[in-house]
């Protein structure tokens, strides 16, 4: 029954790829830089789907009494937006940048399990097309990112509208499962990255020489990790009350709903971190390298980066001042809300630390670091005023809340993942991005952002409620809301000049070197882009800022090292070790296409479908088993075995 | 001979106790298993007999996290393996005890 | 020593990585089940007038309890059998674990259908019954999930891709923790949802 190792090549449906060349290559890969690479790519569609949603928004909002979208397409626009964004836009961004920078940063050929990270990738990409795909079964999504259970037994819309029945809750199935399908890719992603981080990191790279990127990673990780399963099991039992006649949030048998609120908020503050925490290591990476100083306090700011993770667990009741917890629970959210902005502050202290009498170079990921760290601080002191109970209520669901978390969603984690986008195109693409475009870029976004969300802190404190499809003339809100669209398009003009460098640019840039930036952390150190194998030597890690003490003396004013005075320089030829890489596989694909197959079967309440679905994914599953990480090589197989 | 190696360090940190332990030794995790959950049973229905809740929901609670405990040790041989395998653990069961425990007190008062 | 370990890349901790990848997926399934459980305990006094936790039949769960139990010891005589390169008693164990859980899978199911068609109590009767059937299904889910891994490796040991040399030794002992959890996840199940009286929680 002992079979050649040949021979396993062929089981299961496909041939097991062994090439990396065209678009078979790219579907097959298990290649962390090439994974990274779609992700970018998948989430920069989605996040102009949802900004297309937002252009739709804004335009109804721009004068009282609009006729752009009725109401039912405006709550299914700013329930779409939101989900988008946050789920298939800025997480993948986030995972993008992990997936390419992690095993680079801390010295590591890839991360531990290459296939659970195609996995990751295609699970993400199959749960944005089966949420977009809910318009084929009676709209998208209406009530809202958040939710809040048993909405769908609402009934008719104020406005009128009476939607068939079973499409309300079909809906909230579309809501229920991308979102979980979304949440499965996460949690493959956490346990791998932290797997990689914790047990691949190079020879010498000691956790306190981690590049902060990294450990952003790692605690980003921790968080889905544990955040995850949260609103896994509240998703489930959303499923199980829209499409299966459940009680969990059911009053009328039992039900609770404010349990919805608890589960949905318990994960969702950690997910707001896990949203920023990102953008955060990514300035910590930048600010340095343009200031030509190394970070300032970097145990501080490393260490408050993890007590920001572990506060983020404590907080969550904070959006449900309002529900009517009682005094007492108020009063602790309160004060632990408040407590968060502690280690947050120590982080922009830090920052301006590294900036202060550095010699500062004003290159476009620069710029959108330092726009980080400005925009940033005005939505952490908004939020600082969501903390105080009293204010709270006043403000509840009102622009002033919508204003609070733009500022630290779209100037915190996209300001610092465009700036990141920009700091490492050199090293991903092997060409310079237009420097000029990209300026008109920052500062275009710059004014728009502030334009668009400004204003509606102002619109917030006079009272316009959010999630209203419009308002009536003479109420003094006029003028900002068309201030806030005009703002909303210039951030659309600016994505796009963006999107227009990215493609130009890979293209037709010119030829970077491997360390464009004189940058500090080891990523610089191999060829831009990186061989499949990122390197041919492992880099030997002796010091934190590695690269810059390989480049520069340790005096109050560095000088160049001599050239050839650093032994340690790993360039040369490869060694003759054969270097081992994960093969490419079909299954992380084929699993991941039978997730949204059953997600169809139960929105059309068809078992068969569900079965199928299931019964593609077990297959996959187990063929996935059966495979090696890395198939055997002739060589290894004419190896002597060790006793 | 990594291996080795790391069998000698276990060793070191874990004094008398040898990984993997014997199989003899898995037959009798197993029988203090079996009668913690006959001991378990024995309690249910001394309860419906009308034995004070006051020992019998104690009882049954320790007893249960004492198989939890010895299961997690011995089967999962976490006594034998590295602390850090522990601590993923560990964080995880701190997260869903405090987290839940907080909700559960909140929804029910 | 099998190639597969031979080539393993040296690690920070010394751990495998899909050893330490299991540990922290299962911390991360502790999450996911104690949700479930906590929303089953503030939810078992809310019957709806259906039937409560009186309906659970004791003795029967008892002995089926106790079968899963024992297909952890299974479990870990399959380990050991692989550990001392002994492919026979790995396959056997390997299959009365599977065997095990196929019975409790059964006994389970045998149990709903009791409780559907006997008592009435169906999964829209009342918020008590939803949970319940939605928290044992989800570790019911598991447990088969767990029974085809089990399958796999037995199928494995005759393809060579689980050797006597040692190679494929991880995988048995990452299947064993997966197994070993949907254990423990159980022996919590059986004192909350079935052992402890519920009108005296209340």
């Amino acid at each position: 029954m002992s079979a050649v190792d040949d021979q396993q090549r062929r089981t299961g449906l496909f041939q097991r790829p062994s090439s990396t060349a065209g678009i078979k290559g790219w579907l097959t890969t298990t290649d962390h830089k090439r994974i990274g690479i779609m992700y970018f790519v998948a989430a920069m569609i989605f996040f102009m789907a949802a900004g297309i949603e937002a252009l739709l928004l804004r335009l109804q909002l721009a004068t009282p009494e609009a006729q752009v979208l009725d109401s039912d397409v405006y709550s299914q626009m700013f329930t779409m937006h939101g989900v988008t964004m946050i789920f298939f836009a800025v997480m993948p961004l986030s995972a993008a940048f992990f997936n390419y920078l992690l095993p680079l940063l801390i010295g590591a050929r890839d991360v531990a399990f290459p296939r659970l990270n195609a996995l990751s990738l295609w699970v993400f990409v199959s749960g944005g097309i089966f949420l977009y795909s809910a318009v084929f079964f009676g709209g998208y999504p209406d009530t809202s990112w958040v939710n809040y259970a048993p909405i769908q037994e609402v009934g008719a819309d104020p406005a009128g509208y009476t939607l068939e029945g079973g499409v309300q809750s079909n809906r909230m199935l579309f809501y229920s499962l991308s979102i979980q399908i979304a949440g499965i890719a996460s949690l493959a992603s956490a346990v791998n990255f932290i797997t990689t981080t914790l047990n691949m990191r190079a020879p010498g790279m000691t956790f306190m020489r981690m590049p902060v990127f990294a450990w952003m990673t790692l605690v980003v990780s921790f968080l889905m990790l544990f955040a995850m399963p949260i609103i896994g099991v509240a998703l489930w039992q959303l499923m199980f009350d829209a499409g299966y006649g459940g009680n969990f949030f059911r009053p009328g048998a039992g039900g609770e709903p404010i349990l919805w609120q608890h589960l949905f908020w318990l994960f969702g503050h950690p997910e707001v971190y896990i949203l920023i925490l990102p953008a955060f290591g990514i300035v910590s990476e930048i600010l340095p390298t343009f200031s030509r100083k190394p970070l300032f306090g970097y145990a501080a700011v490393v260490f408050s980066g993890v007590a920001i993770g572990f506060l983020g667990f404590g907080v969550w009741a904070h959006h449900m001042f309002t529900s009517g917890l009682g005094p007492v629970a108020n009063a602790a959210f309160g004060l632990t809300t408040m407590f968060i902005a502690v280690p947050t502050g120590i982080k922009i202290f830090n920052w301006l630390g590294t900036i202060w009498f550095g010699s500062l170079r004003y290159r476009v990921p620069m710029l959108f670091s330092i726009g980080l760290v400005a925009m940033f601080t005005i939505g952490g002191l908004s939020g600082v005023t969501h903390a105080i109970v009293p204010h709270n209520a006043q403000q509840h669901e009102t622009y002033y809340v919508v204003a609070h978390f733009h500022y630290v969603l779209f100037g915190g984690s996209v300001f610092g993942l465009f700036a990141g986008t920009y700091y490492w195109f050199p090293k991903v693409f092997g060409r310079m991005y237009n420097e000029r475009l990209g300026q008109a870029h920052f500062w275009i976004q710059l004014i728009g952002f502030n334009l668009a969300f400004g204003p509606q802190h102002i619109l917030g404190l006079e009272g316009m409620p959010r999630r209203y499809y419009t308002y009536p003339p003479g109420m003094g809100w006029d003028l900002w809301n068309l201030v806030s669209t005009i703002g909303g398009f210039l951030i659309a003009l600016a994505v796009l000049l963006f999107v227009i460098n990215l493609v130009w640019s890979a293209r037709k840039g010119p030829e970077a070197p491997s360390d464009p930036w004189d940058a500090r952390t080891v990523e610089w150190l191999t060829s831009s882009p990186p061989p499949q194998h990122n390197w041919d030597v492992v880099p030997t890690i002796s010091a934190r800022d590695e690269l810059w003490h390989r480049k520069y003396t340790d005096e109050e004013i560095p000088r160049p090292v001599p050239a050839g005075a650093s032994s340690d320089h790993e360039q040369g030829e490869a060694d003759s070790e054969h270097i081992h890489l994960p093969d490419p596989s079909w299954w992380p694909l084929v699993l991941a296409i039978g997730l949204p197959v059953a997600s169809w079967g139960v929105v059309m309440d068809s078992w068969p479908v569900i079965g199928g679905g299931i019964a593609l994914m077990l297959f996959a599953g187990v063929a996935w088993g059966n495979e090696p990480v890395t198939e055997p090589e002739p060589d290894d197989v004419a190896e002597p075995v060790e006793p | 001979m990594t291996d080795t190696h790391d069998a000698q360090q276990e060793q070191d940190q874990q004094g008398q106790h040898q990984y993997p332990p014997s199989t003899g030794e898995y037959w009798q995790i197993a029988a203090i298993l079996a009668v913690l959950t006959a001991v378990e049973i024995g309690l249910y229905y001394a309860g419906q007999a009308g034995m004070a809740a006051s020992v019998t929901i104690p009882g049954l609670i320790i007893l249960t996290i004492l198989k939890f405990v010895l299961v997690v040790l011995w089967f999962m041989h976490l006594r034998f393996d590295r602390p850090v395998l522990n601590r993923l653990f560990i964080i995880g069961l701190i997260f869903a005890g405090v987290l839940y425990g907080i909700v559960a007190l909140i929804t029910l008062t | 020593m099998a190639t597969e370990t031979a080539h393993a890349p040296q690690t920070n901790f010394n751990v495998s990585n899909e050893k330490m990848g299991m540990w922290a997926f299962l911390g991360s399934e502790l999450l996911f089940f104690g949700a479930f459980i906590t929303v089953y305990l503030v939810y078992v006094p809310r019957t709806a007038d259906g039937p409560g936790p009186e309906v659970f039949d004791i003795p029967f769960t008892s002995v089926s309890t106790f079968i899963l139990l024992m297909s952890s010891l299974a479990m870990v005589l399959a380990l050991a059998g692989m550990q001392d390169g002994d492919l026979r008693r790995f396959r056997t164990w390997t299959l009365a674990t599977a065997l095990m859980g196929l019975v409790f899978l059964g006994g389970q199911l045998y149990e709903f259908t009791l409780f559907v068609q006997q008592d009435g109590l169906g999964l829209t009767t009342s918020a008590f019954s939803t949970s319940f059937y939605v928290l044992t299904s989800f570790h019911k889910v598991h447990v088969a999930v767990g029974v085809l891994m089990l399958g796999t490796l037995w199928f494995m040991s005759f393809t060579g891709r689980i050797r006597a040399d040692g190679q494929g030794t991880n995988a048995v002992e990452n299947v064993g923790l997966y197994w070993h959890f949907v254990d423990i996840i159980w022996i919590i199940i059986f004192t909350v949802v079935y052992l402890i009286p519920v009108d005296l929680v209340t």
